[in-house]
């Protein structure tokens, strides 16, 4: 019985039952809900069940079909794929119990197979091996969560995803431009036959220039994060919590992995680090300005994004010298992050249905009539700032930790002051919600099932401080970081 | 082969520039399919690498693959288009449409 679980063929389960659900939600729309919880439940399961594959025997590899690369599709998995499943198994579940009563039943039916298809485009971008099929995964992910998006209607929903679409297909393109050239260099696309082969050469840089700048485009690393705040600010809030909380974080962990494995070693003289590093500076300071400058709390969230993600680039320059500590902590911040937004996302769509808005100066008194999306949006707070003891924390901690051991003042400064700014922004709106608003207003009921779904997350959020240790060690299955510890 | 390759880049860069510089929709979306194209010419032509009478066919592959998602994304992009303008009466993108 044991070798059979450990034999079993988790990843494509992973990949087939979500775009299974997908259709059959989409052709039974009358038990679309019961179907896509159930989708969702044993999907993560199933990632436990990969979890403990990975953990007893090491790295899992899948030749699809029994082909092989480099002519075939492989199928990897290690402890960087794992934890990004494992985030989006969490988020998943959270964000499906929150929609099963957010939607209405005209909504319902066209939310959950879009919704399916996005979890089984992200977990296959996750357990990809090679450079096309996660051009593939990466388009497929894109056009769902456009769809997402726009599911509301209406004229600002419509814009942010048009303007969603158009950045999304333009990265993708430029990614498959760099794809090509990589094939015409070096005769395959399987990552690992890659950075074997590959050699510096001016194909390799131009290949990373497009690969980076199309991914770069996708995961809204400032000064390209333009379509990120009003695609995010306008969608329906569980969608919302999706797109900041995994999707972002899809395209990171491509660039993450095609870095470590081809690039990094290649083209890692400090210029490309230290130029990530200076973006993500920029991405920490001037998103957290402009989440301080918002009036709308979701717009607000939103511009949070952009500065999260300039942490996981600060990794970027510090990894040249401890690449292992720094990449631990900017996936841990990554996990937390995911955690967190995704918990604020969700309270924030309880306070929107709770008082028909979300203008963070007219939030009236919700500590007292709505105590569980306040001590959510608290909680997840925690997480966003980085207090102790919350997974923030840790991940930021481990990062400060490497900064300070190489003398990166400047990186110290900048996490120092996005960490403020943090807490400026999160406090200003748990400030209004304890106060009366100029203008009281009529409260509509929100299901419990919403309320303590975005509760639950966000207190995953701040346990995840206390697993610091056997999450870093599940991170290092397969050493995924191994190749940039080659110190200069 | 690069003349090929090189036609590619070119239709590429044109498109690049017809998504920045136009405002209307369907330019945009237009756009986005002729830099596709563009990828594919160059994948089509690089396909001859090996210097042997029978080409790459694995570009052709990725070629066929690419096609079926530009298909796929134009329909969407196409579909949102006709919503956004149904709802404003307009196929543009407003400088300021946040508020």
């Amino acid at each position: 019985m044991e070798v059979v679980f450990k034999e079993f063929p988790w990843v494509a389960v992973l990949i087939l039952l979500p775009l299974l659900g997908g259709i059959v939600c989409f052709l039974f729309s009358g038990i679309a809900k019961f179907t896509g919880l159930m989708t969702v439940f044993f999907t993560a399961l199933s990632v436990l069940g990969l979890g403990w594959q990975i953990f007893d025997n090491g790295v899992y590899r899948h030749a699809v079909g029994g082909w092989g690369a480099p002519l075939g599709i492989d199928l990897y998995a290690d402890g960087l794929s794992l934890l990004m499943l494992a985030a989006t198994a969490f988020v998943a579940l959270g964000v499906s119990v929150y929609s099963a009563g957010y939607f209405e039943r005209g909504y319902s039916t066209r939310f959950w197979p879009i919704w399916l298809f996005l979890l089984g485009a992200l977990n296959a971008l996750f357990l990809t091996a090679d450079i096309f099929n996660l051009y593939v995964t990466l388009e497929l992910m894109g056009l769902a969560a456009v769809a997402l998006a726009g599911l509301a209607g209406g004229k600002n929903a419509l814009t942010g995803a048009m303007r969603y679409l158009l950045a999304t297909l333009l990265g993708s393109l430029v990614y498959l431009l760099g794809v090509a050239l990589l094939y015409h260099g070096f005769g395959t696309v399987d990552i690992t036959l890659l950075a074997q082969r590959a050699e510096a050469s001016p194909v390799i840089w131009a290949a990373f220039g497009l690969i980076a700048a199309g991914l770069m485009l996708k995961t809204a690393l400032f000064p390209l994060h333009f379509w990120l705040p009003p695609a995010h600010g306008s969608a329906p809030p569980p969608v919302s919590a999706l797109l900041s909380a995994l999707v972002v974080k899809a395209s990171f962990y491509i660039l993450l992995r095609l870095w470590l494995e081809i690039f990094g070693p290649l083209v890692s003289n400090t210029d490309v680090s230290t130029l990530f590093g200076l973006l993500g500076a920029a991405a920490i300071l001037w998103g957290s300005v402009q989440a301080l400058r918002q009036t709308r709390l979701k717009l607000m969230i939103a511009y949070s994004t952009v500065a999260q993600i300039g942490y996981l680039f600060l990794a970027f320059p510090l990894a040249t010298a401890a690449g292992v500590a720094a990449w631990s902590a900017a996936m841990y911040l990554a996990f937390s992050h995911a955690l967190a937004k995704a918990a604020m996302f969700l309270a924030a769509g309880n306070m929107l249905r709770f008082g028909g808005h979300d203008r963070i100066s007219d939030l009236d008194r919700v500590v007292q009539r709505l105590p569980l999306a306040a001590a959510a949006f608290a909680l997840a707070g925690m997480s966003i700032m980085g207090l102790p003891p919350s997974g923030g924390f840790i991940g930021k901690w481990l990062m400060l930790e490497v900064a300070i051991k190489q003398g990166r003042w400047e990186i110290v400064i900048v996490m120092i002051l996005g960490g403020l700014l943090a807490a400026a922004y999160i406090f200003k709106v748990l400030g209004h919600t304890f106060t009366q608003a100029p203008s009281p207003h009529e409260s509509k009921a929100v299901p419990a099932s919403m309320e303590w779904s975005a509760l639950l997350l966000a207190i995953a959020a701040v346990l995840l401080g206390f697993l610091a240790i056997p999450v870093l060690s599940l991170l290092n299955i397969g050493n995924p970081f191994g190749i940039s510890e080659v110190t200069p | 082969m690069y003349f090929y390759a090189l036609i590619g880049v070119g239709l590429f860069s044109v498109g690049l520039y017809a998504l920045i510089n136009y405002a209307h929709l369907l330019r945009k979306i237009l756009a986005l399919n002729v830099m596709g194209s563009g990828i594919f010419l160059i994948l089509i032509a690089l396909a001859k690498r090996t210097g042997e009478t029978q080409p790459d066919v694995v570009p052709h592959a990725m070629v066929i693959t690419g096609i079926v998602v530009a298909v796929s994304a134009t329909a969407l992009a196409l579909t949102l288009m006709l919503k956004l303008a149904a709802e404003t009466g307009r196929a543009e993108l407003s400088e300021k449409d946040r508020d």
